[in-house]
């Protein structure tokens, strides 16, 4: 099924999902999903609204229990760990797996460097020795403060956002808070950040951004994305792999250009009888 | 009932609702005013009085449309300001100004009213709120956690010290770590199962944990004497010189000091005592505000979920926040006890927690010195309507929904950063 060669040293795998399945009540949400996400490339979900994305990576990130099937994270230094056994809290901090929301969800009155901080809490916290240390103002502390403000500013000035660091973020405009919600959850240091439709709203010029953004964390930086999007514009430019779901069913699997070419998947978009706007899809 | 609108109406708009409530005030004062029942010739006959209705359906008229107009005012004004708001967070060193000019009332107060014990205990009474509402402030304002009977902990620290001190002999500088440790083991005791719920529903929980605490209080007559409360506490001394009259019996403030005895003496140490515990209450909890675990309260206040997402464990963040506010309303608790010398379960009743919340929603959310200018607010208004007597909680109650439509985010609405990439470069 899978392209995938686990034992590629240059992206090995991160995560493996097998026989996922979600149902809520009578309703199967997700249907015996199984993927594999390696490290340092884009893999993207793609389906029609309602076909299971949203919930699929909600069972990630512990937001869901999955009903069956696991999670599995390899972790280079803390070795393999199912998400699905942890709480939601734990897949962020121990795990690596970071996630951004469909709709943005920012800490509206806190200011976007305040919202960098927080992503560093647990870091910070612990430099704090649980705010003793950080009341008495130790230098330890001082110093895990000035690299986590160091972090901030790195990925402020990466996302060009440097000049709104003391903004309130709930003022900014809608594609600028998508930035700072890919900024704050890059400040967690994920080894996989999931992207929840990140391009939604965003204009051309900064979409073409966003592509250029997520082949540089992903070359660079050797993070794995994964990534759901209905932007094609986005999903075909960046993806190494393209998984696409349908009434919670993986339907088809594989690099862009395969997808642009597969039946099933024209069919799930468009409909089936009218030929013409095969061409379109593409 | 368009009390609290906030788009400006028309002339013509005002001048129709106005005659809405005319309408209304005529069909209710029909049979209120306009008929009224009256003794002719020992007879009952009912009396017409139109002029009478008439007037007040006019006062009706012309006050509903002056309100509005009002309103109008209000809101225009606020939408032109909410449209020059910058869009970068000015810092605004008046707000400190205005802290340490005060701060600097504060410990001027009782040199400049010596004697006055009046204008000093009301101040006191002014600090404990002060208090309570900076550690409330925390659980409410910073955390967004409604707790509505914050008053058990203050209960818990008046009864450790009243108890602790009647039985052991403890005194009131021993007991302060143990009540504000006790109180904040109540705070964990009660966050630990409650704090999963969200919004109304941890509201009612804490309510009931408040009556709970007040009931077992007002009950278990063996252990806190029940509705006759705790008698005689003693007073906290100055480093062990006892405030009282020369005797034989070993040194007092006065006789060390070759003052003249004064009753006067206690008051304003007592006064100069809750200033410094609310000052170092504000210190610690500027300084929390300012560390990781502030800034996590904010953001739990902001988007639980996102905080998950983050890796931040929610339930701690909720814990920490409960119990270190009920820490500090544990403080605030002992000297309550040490200052009135007397306590029962009626000085611990919802009222009191629904007084404290009143304070910090008053304030505005999260804000130390909006604290400050609503416990004054609420302790000083009701003294200076006493003159009014019975129409004084009505003057008060009106005072609040002015304020709360005047400025529906707290006196001190706005909230000031933590820290600043400028500054912090």
């Amino acid at each position: 099924m899978s392209a995938l060669n686990p034992h590629d040293p240059a992206s090995p795998l991160l995560l493996e999902v097998e026989n996922l399945t979600m149902r809520f009540g009578g309703l199967t949400a997700l249907d015996n999903l199984s993927l594999q996400v390696p490290a340092g490339k884009v893999t993207s979900i793609i389906g029609p609204n309602g076909a299971g994305k949203t919930t699929f990576f909600n069972c990630l990130t512990g937001f869901y229990k999955p009903t069956e099937g696991s999670v599995r994270m390899h972790h280079p230094q803390r070795g393999p760990m199912l998400l699905n056994q942890m709480p939601s809290y734990h897949v962020a901090r121990k795990a690596g797996v970071v996630r951004t929301f469909q709709n943005i969800r920012l800490f509206p009155n806190m200011t976007v460097l305040e919202n960098l901080m927080v992503a560093q809490h647990n870091a910070l916290q612990h430099a704090s020795r649980f705010s003793l240390a950080g009341l008495l103002g130790l230098k330890d502390y001082r110093q895990a403060r000035e690299a986590a403000l160091e972090k901030a500013r790195t990925w402020l000035t990466r996302l060009n956002l440097l000049d709104r660091a003391d903004t309130v973020t709930g003022n900014l405009s809608y594609g600028t808070q998508r930035r700072i919600e890919i900024a704050r959850a890059l400040c967690v240091d994920p080894l996989l950040l999931c992207l929840d439709e990140p391009a939604a709203g965003l204009n051309p010029r900064e979409s073409a951004e966003l592509n250029e953004l997520l082949l540089y964390l992903s070359r660079e930086h050797g993070k794995g994305i994964l990534l759901i999007e209905h932007d094609m514009s986005v999903v075909m430019r960046v993806s190494d792999h393209i998984c696409v779901l349908n009434f919670g069913h993986k339907i088809a699997e594989g690099s862009p250009q395969h997808i642009q070419q597969d039946p099933h998947v024209i069919k799930a978009y468009l409909g089936e009888e009218d030929k013409d706007t095969e061409e379109a899809a593409a | 009932m368009g009390l609290l609108i906030t788009q400006p109406k028309g002339a013509a708009q005002r001048l129709k609702d106005g005659v809405g409530a005319a309408l209304i005030a005529l069909v209710l004062g029909v049979p209120m005013l306009g008929l009224a029942t009256a003794d002719v010739g020992g007879a009952l006959a009912v009396i017409t009085r139109w002029p009478l209705l008439a007037g007040f359906v006019g006062v009706v008229f012309v006050g509903r449309l002056f309100f509005q107009w009002l309103i109008d005012i209000f809101s225009l004004r606020k939408k032109r300001r909410e449209q020059a708001r910058p869009a970068v967070a000015k810092s605004r060193p008046w707000l400190t100004w205005i802290g340490f000019a005060a701060l600097g009332l504060a410990v001027m107060l009782p040199i400049a009213f010596s004697g006055n014990r009046y204008v000093i205990d009301t101040a006191t009474t002014v600090l404990i709120y002060v208090m309570l509402g900076w550690g409330l402030n925390v659980v409410v304002g910073l955390a967004g956690l409604l707790d509505l009977g914050y008053v058990a902990f203050y209960a818990v620290g008046a009864y450790s010290y009243g108890l602790l001190s009647t039985h052991f002999g403890w005194g009131f500088w021993q007991t302060l770590p143990v009540a504000g440790l006790l109180a904040a083991s109540f705070g964990l005791l009660l966050g630990w199962p409650t704090l999963r719920l969200r919004g109304d529903y941890l509201a009612i929980v804490t309510l009931g944990f408040g009556e709970i605490i007040r009931l077992i209080l007002l009950n278990w007559t063996e252990f806190s004497g029940g509705p006759n409360g705790v008698n005689s506490i003693p007073r906290p001394t100055f480093f062990g010189l006892p405030f009282k009259p020369d005797s034989d019996d070993g040194a007092t403030f006065a006789s060390f000091f070759h003052l003249e005895y004064s009753p006067d003496h206690r008051v304003t140490f007592l006064y100069y005592l809750i200033l410094a515990l609310a000052l170092l209450t504000n210190l610690f909890v500027s300084r929390l505000r300012k560390l990781p675990v502030g800034l996590a309260w904010e953001a739990v206040r902001e988007d639980e979920l996102a905080c998950k997402a983050m890796g931040i464990n929610v339930t701690n963040i909720k814990l920490s926040a409960f119990a270190i506010g009920a820490m500090l309303g544990g403080f605030a608790g002992v000297f309550f006890a040490a200052r009135q010398g007397f306590i029962s379960p009626e000085s611990f009743v919802f009222s009191e927690s629904a007084t404290i919340l009143a304070i910090v929603v008053l304030g505005g959310m999260g804000s130390q010195l909006g604290v400050v200018i609503a416990a004054l607010l609420l302790v000083v208004l009701p003294e200076l309507g006493r003159d009014f007597s019975e129409y004084r909680m009505f003057l008060f109650g009106a005072a609040m929904i002015l304020i709360m439509v005047w400025r529906p985010g707290g006196i001190i609405a706005k909230r000031e950063p933590t820290l600043r990439l400028g500054a912090a470069a």
